[in-house]
């Protein structure tokens, strides 16, 4: 066999990547974490995460992305700014290339994560960044006072949508069902909220603007066919996510929206490559089954690896 | 948040900004922001690699209103380059590394 680069070469650093850095750096493989933007991935933008265990009162994104580096620092680590061009991993040495340089390893964890879905609908990029957000926690503030509508009925949109009750005068959450999917504890909050007004078997069809940004947000009852516009000054979009798996296209087996598929260990359909957090088909997406993806797919590459 | 990366207020924006013969990037930010940090070491990476040819400075928006206001800016971070005091591109929320890069080089 030959030499590598190193043992294993993780793709992404949200919590799944710096989690099977962490299991992976204390089997002393070598490890190399490669992250496109800054590491954190989407807990960056989450306001109050409060079902990780470990932390009583939650803890905010940031926060707990500032512990996880921390403890992967501790260890011989390195973490470097790259984005995957191209990559040939189906041989015992795996080849990843990057815009200024190739990487060989000798097993692969794909950890890239989700990125918040659009809408699909007229106005949404235009107005991206005038109105148009997906990041409560970055974006509320330029909202104080102002009508808003949200859009969706997973736990993301429900929690964010309280988070912006602190700072708008209304929210409309809009969501195409007679239910919300979010967690229980999350619908009685929202209930309780006076802000907080859900509209019902609605979608958002157009987001409407000027020079100064979003104004209103077009809305339609799947039920009835009538539409109505909205005044709002914001329009933030949480309709789930898509799998940041672009580049792994060709490379792996993915299910019809893109998620890459494992067995129980995390393995892809590809020898020594393995696929970790929300980028995976997997049930449930959670800072919780994200780092424990990571230690699955870490201990299995470990165990690849001496099988050599 | 990135060392040795200028603080630009609404009193001088205008003389950093605006008045500069060398191609700016501003970076608007706010402490409550998650991802306005983790943009900070691309950031001085950027400042170090067009050292001379680039100025990056960064504006807190919940000190300074009137300029994020002046420019419709309702999210962030957003990065905005100016040359000549003109605004030449916008780029709005977390952004790759290569991607700023790039947009850098084609307005130089």
């Amino acid at each position: 066999m030959g030499n590598t680069d190193y043992d294993l070469v993780i793709i992404g650093a949200g919590p799944a990547g710096l989690a099977a850095a962490l299991y992976a750096a204390r089997a002393r493989l070598s490890v190399l974490v490669l992250e496109k933007a800054a590491p954190g991935g989407q807990i960056l933008v989450t306001d109050w995460i409060e079902n990780y265990p470990g932390f009583p009162e939650g803890i905010s994104g940031p926060d707990l992305m500032t512990h996880m580096l921390a403890q992967v620092n501790r260890f011989d680590v390195g973490i470097e700014t790259g984005e995957v061009v191209s990559m040939a991993l189906t041989d015992t040495v795996k080849r990843i290339d990057l815009s200024d340089r190739t990487i060989t390893a000798k097993t692969v964890i794909v950890a890239t994560g989700a990125s918040p879905s659009k809408l699909g609908v007229p106005g949404e990029n235009k107005y991206l960044g005038r109105g148009v957000s997906t990041c409560a926690t970055c974006d509320a503030p330029f909202f104080r006072d102002s009508v808003v509508v949200a859009v969706g009925g997973g736990d993301t949109a429900v929690q964010e949508s309280i988070f912006l009750t602190r700072f708008v005068k209304k929210v409309y959450l809009v969501h195409r069902r007679d239910q919300l999917r979010a967690v229980k504890v999350l619908q009685e909050r929202a209930k309780e909220n006076d802000k907080l007004e859900i509209l019902w078997d609605s979608t958002v069809t157009e987001i409407k603007g000027g020079t100064e940004g979003v104004d209103a947000v077009t809305v339609k009852n799947v039920k009835t066919g009538e539409t109505s516009d909205i005044p709002a000054e914001g329009c933030f979009i949480w309709v789930g996510t898509v799998p940041n798996t672009g580049f792994a296209v060709g490379h792996m087996e993915m299910d019809e929206q893109g998620f890459i598929i494992t067995d129980e260990n995390r393995r892809t359909n590809i020898p020594g490559v393995y696929a970790a957090g929300d980028v995976r088909n997997t049930p449930l997406r959670q800072v919780v089954t994200a780092v424990a993806d990571g230690a699955i797919a870490a201990n299995d590459a470990m165990h690849f690896i001496e099988s050599m | 948040m990135a060392e040795g990366i200028q603080e630009v207020s609404d009193a001088t924006f205008d003389a950093e900004v605006i008045q500069s013969d060398m191609p700016v990037l501003v970076d608007f930010w706010a402490p409550w922001c998650g991802p306005c940090k983790a943009i900070g070491p691309i950031l001085e990476t950027i400042s170090k690699d067009f050292e001379g040819r680039l100025k990056i400075v960064k504006c807190n928006v919940d000190d300074n209103p009137s300029t994020p206001s002046n420019y419709g800016i309702r999210a962030i971070p957003t990065l905005i380059l100016f040359k000549n005091g003109e605004k030449v591109e916008q780029i709005v929320g977390m952004v790759e590394k290569s991607k700023l890069e790039q947009t850098i080089k084609n307005n130089l």
